[in-house]
């Protein structure tokens, strides 16, 4: 993993037009702006990660169907 | 081609549906079919054409969730060429468990499916109402819990 130290309202650059910016500090919460084109997703860690999972259980069930809807 | 629930099929390249961006979890899945369950047709089986074990079970969520909503970010909508409200489909990924009654549905990450020009995206919802766990069963009486209720009332 790449580490770079930043200050607030110092930013970050990924690739040519992703920009991330340091907006506020406060305790142990940093508060942060992205600028993004449109078409980019995105989402907090957390979430993204909860829906990967659950595709993941969705899809690698092994499911009899037919025991499961003739009973 | 081979699929997870429906044995060999004959594959139409005119019902294939492209996820340009995969799906999360599966980012190299972009090409699916759908093919409705013949056991029960209020079950939809997203299949991946070219990895035959890769399949979800999808629900129409107004069927068991009649106030669902989706607010489609125009985004999503330039993304997936969406002209007409009719070219929207929408669905729901089941993760089904045993017995039936647990399965959950996945109500904060839709299938936004673009039904005429074959363009789809699981949508994930920020800052939603909904999980990605909703018990399917648990505004509905089953007939098991219809049962013990007419028991403990005798």
């Amino acid at each position: 993993m790449l580490v770079l130290r930043r200050k607030l309202n110092e930013s970050i650059m990924i690739g040519d037009n992703i920009e991330v910016k340091i907006l506020e500090m406060d305790g142990d919460q940093i508060k942060l702006g992205i600028e993004a084109p449109t078409d980019i997703d995105i989402f907090r860690s957390e979430l993204y990660k909860t829906i990967q999972q659950e595709n993941n259980l969705a899809a690698t069930q092994e499911i009899d169907l037919s025991t499961l809807f003739n009973k | 081609m081979q699929t997870k629930y429906h044995g060999t099929i004959e594959l139409e390249e005119k019902s294939m549906i492209t996820f340009e961006e995969g799906i999360p979890g599966f980012p190299d899945a972009k090409s699916f079919v759908l093919l409705p369950l013949q056991q029960d047709a209020a079950f939809t089986v997203l299949q991946s054409t070219e990895e035959p074990t890769l399949a979800f079970i999808l629900v129409n969520p107004f069927e068991f969730k009649p106030d669902y909503e989706v607010n489609l970010p125009d985004k999503v909508v330039g993304k997936l060429a969406i002209t007409e409200p009719d070219e929207v489909a929408i669905f729901t990924i089941l993760t089904v468990q045993s017995p039936f009654e647990n399965t959950t549905a996945n109500l904060q990450a839709p299938v936004v499916i673009n039904i005429e020009k074959q363009q789809a995206k699981q949508l994930i919802l920020t800052d939603s109402p909904y999980t990605p766990k909703h018990h399917l069963f648990k505004q509905r009486n089953s007939p098991n819990r219809r049962e013990s209720n007419a028991r403990s009332t005798t």
